[in-house]
């Protein structure tokens, strides 16, 4: 066994870290910096504070997402907090000097959808951002994770960051996936056998080929969720894959360029013999189509299942959090949720409102109409996305449905703006949380995937999707 | 620059033995507009405190005026999900300048320290023993000592683990930006090579 052999992951830190000093964090290089308007005004006031710069704009991408409409997005936003912030960061990336994509622009969109889309997200970089679904672009084999404000301005300040390394773990899912099952699956189901704090201190790398047989958008899904075991992030090792879809992308290397860079990405694989603290190995054959029933992402189970009981419990101790959270959500234990009616479907977030999401959600829809009972909100992740959603004729077949196609934004993933899920209602969502009052003050969410969600909004049920397949 | 700088504190201790308290619980999303870092408090644990009507919710612990004090003890995996900084400052503004639990989530336990709030993990079962001992006097005096690690009340006594680096930071005031700006030449190096 070789002593040298290192994880992809600690290739990339390690080809970072500017400074370790024993006992400290390591001052880690940051190639890629994300800002939005929620999580980065106090950290430009810190700034001015200072009296100090942005390090190095061109490694600053910033754009709208969190807390923008996805109604009427070239009229002045009503809400005025909510327009103050916009405002705000308009005017903080004009006096540092940083690239926005502001509402209206083309390149407008979730952040985590537009940075792969644009090419600015490659393999081996260290990414960061002020928000947790940062590990969205460890999909390409690079080290992203989400920070604080306080983090932001740090990165903004000297394009570091200081932060304990953390341990490594692998995930490895071999086999095939069934029918219906696809990559919201996977993660939904290892989040359900580690629980919401499984991965909590470690990195983790996705292998096997069941991971490997999936499409980039499919990887990102995956990768994205990372944070909702706890971990710091999660990555892939880049492969074809990831090259064919990097190439000809606006900011990628060009022409030799990319050729040249391709050539230097390939090493980014974990060594043989390359230690974890962690290793797990799940079959795909076991995957179900998935959906939560509580409170955190790690309460899910297989659409078919029934919710446990209390006396089912991994951990006794559990037990009034349990009850608290099926309190919540107005269920029963013991009970399943097939053919329990839904009233809100939302088909959207930097979890899953990708091209081929939206292609996905079609496929299911077309030629077929939303059931009575629910409200079915489609929200494209990004400008581009949506351009090439209409592109392809996809709005057509939402708005024959009844579905209701708006313009890009985080919007009811975190009902921010006004996109919110009234009280007691319940929801089948695409998106990453299903917290106590996410989607709205004591709004119930159902996390599934964009199948089982097009799925409900047909039948206007939690559905097993592959009876409709 | 300067901040709050923490090294011992006596105090009473407020309860809320729910595992998994996410950081949308601690500070709900549509509170998040504000574009400076204060008046958070008001909305700490908005949802669990006040009802649709914003009326205090009378069981919820922030609102029993039996619980109060300037430690906040938490269940495990306290401050998953959402990366918002938000969620310390709410802590913060609302005056507590310890959360106790026995797991945090990464994200949160880094926000936590940046702002002069510290994060103590203690074993399952000394929380048990904390709850438990609050529950039955709300008048418990819990004794957190930086310098020393420790965290004690009536007879029990633990030891905690801090970065040395953090800890320096929380008791001489630094910042994490103080660190780095020393190290510009190096990092500008770093940025032309890469």
């Amino acid at each position: 066994m070789n002593s040298e052999a290192k994880t992809i992951f600690e290739k990339i830190w390690d080809g970072h870290v500017v400074k370790r000093v024993a006992g400290y964090p390591d001052a880690v290089f940051i190639d890629r910096h994300f800002i939005h308007e929620v999580t980065s005004p106090q950290a430009f006031d810190g700034l001015r504070k200072r009296g100090i710069k942005v390090f190095n704009t061109s490694r600053t991408t910033a754009t709208a997402d969190h807390n923008v409409p996805t109604k009427d997005q070239h009229l002045p936003i009503k809400e005025a907090l909510s327009r103050h912030q916009v405002e705000t960061l308009r005017t903080n990336c004009k006096e540092f000097g940083v690239e926005l994509y502001d509402l209206g622009h083309p390149y407008q969109g979730i952040v985590h959808i537009i940075g792969p889309e644009l090419g600015l997200t490659l393999p081996g970089m260290t990414i960061v951002c002020g928000d947790s679904h940062t590990s969205t672009h460890g999909a390409f084999g690079s080290v992203a994770f989400g920070i604080g404000t306080s983090e932001v301005e740090q990165v903004l300040a000297t394009q570091c960051i200081l932060q304990g390394k953390p341990k490594t773990m692998k995930i490895e899912i071999n086999g095939k996936l069934g029918k219906g099952v696809v990559s919201k699956d996977i993660i939904l189901y290892i989040i359900s056998k580690i629980s919401a704090s499984g991965a909590t201190g470690y990195f983790v790398e996705y292998g096997g080929d069941a991971i490997r047989s999936l499409s980039m958008e499919a990887r990102m899904t995956i990768c994205n969720m990372s944070i909702e075991m706890g971990a710091r992030g999660g990555l892939i090792a880049p492969d074809d894959t990831t090259f064919n879809y990097i190439k000809g992308r606006k900011f990628a290397p060009q022409g030799k360029a990319f050729d040249e860079a391709v050539e230097r990405w390939k090493g980014l694989v974990s060594d043989t013999g390359a230690k974890y603290d962690v290793e797990l190995k799940f079959d795909a054959g076991d995957i179900a189509p998935m959906i939560t029933y509580g409170t955190n992402p790690g309460m899910g189970m297989k659409v078919t299942d029934r919710i446990p009981t209390v006396n089912e419990l991994k951990e006794l101790s559990e037990a009034n959090s349990f009850k608290k959270s099926l309190e919540y959500m107005g269920l029963e234990q013991g009970t399943a949720l097939l053919g329990k009616p839904v009233d809100y479907v939302f088909i959207g977030s930097c979890t899953n409102a990708r091209i081929e999401d939206l292609r996905s959600v079609a496929q299911i829809v077309k030629g077929k109409k939303k059931a009575a009972n629910v409200e079915v909100w489609v929200i494209p992740g990004s400008k581009q996305v949506e351009a090439q959603a209409k592109e392809e004729g996809l709005d057509k077949v939402f708005e024959a449905a009844g579905f209701e196609l708006r313009s890009p934004g985080c919007s009811a993933c975190l009902g921010m703006n006004e996109d919110k899920v009234p009280p007691g209602k319940y929801c089948i969502s695409t998106s990453n949380r299903n917290f106590e009052g996410r989607q709205g003050p004591k709004s119930r969410t159902f996390l599934a995937s964009p199948l089982s969600a097009a799925a409900a909004a047909i039948t206007g049920k939690v559905t097993d999707v592959r009876e409709i397949l | 620059m300067s901040k709050d700088k923490f090294t011992t504190l006596k105090s009473t201790a407020v309860p809320i033995a729910t595992e998994n308290i996410d950081t949308d619980q601690i500070i709900p999303a549509r509170f998040l507009k504000a574009t400076t870092r204060e008046g958070f408090g008001d909305n700490l644990f908005r949802d669990w405190r006040y009802d649709a009507n914003n009326q205090p919710i009378a069981d919820f612990v922030l609102n029993n005026p039996t619980y109060s004090g300037k430690v906040l003890v938490g269940g495990k995996n306290f401050g998953c999900g959402s990366s918002r900084e938000h969620a310390a400052w709410a802590i913060y503004d609302f005056g507590f300048r310890v959360v106790v639990s026995s797991f945090f989530a990464d994200i949160f336990k880094n926000n936590a320290l940046n702002n002069g709030l510290l994060p103590v993990v203690v074993p399952d079962s000394f929380l048990k023993k904390l709850f438990d001992a609050i529950s039955k006097d709300p008048k418990t005096l819990i004794d957190v000592n930086l310098p020393e690690q420790t965290i004690s009340f009536n007879n029990e006594k633990e030891k905690f683990e801090i970065n040395i680096y953090k800890k320096e930071c929380l008791i001489n005031g630094y910042d994490d930006i103080d660190y780095l700006l020393s190290l510009t030449k190096e990092i500008k190096e770093f940025d032309l090579t890469h």
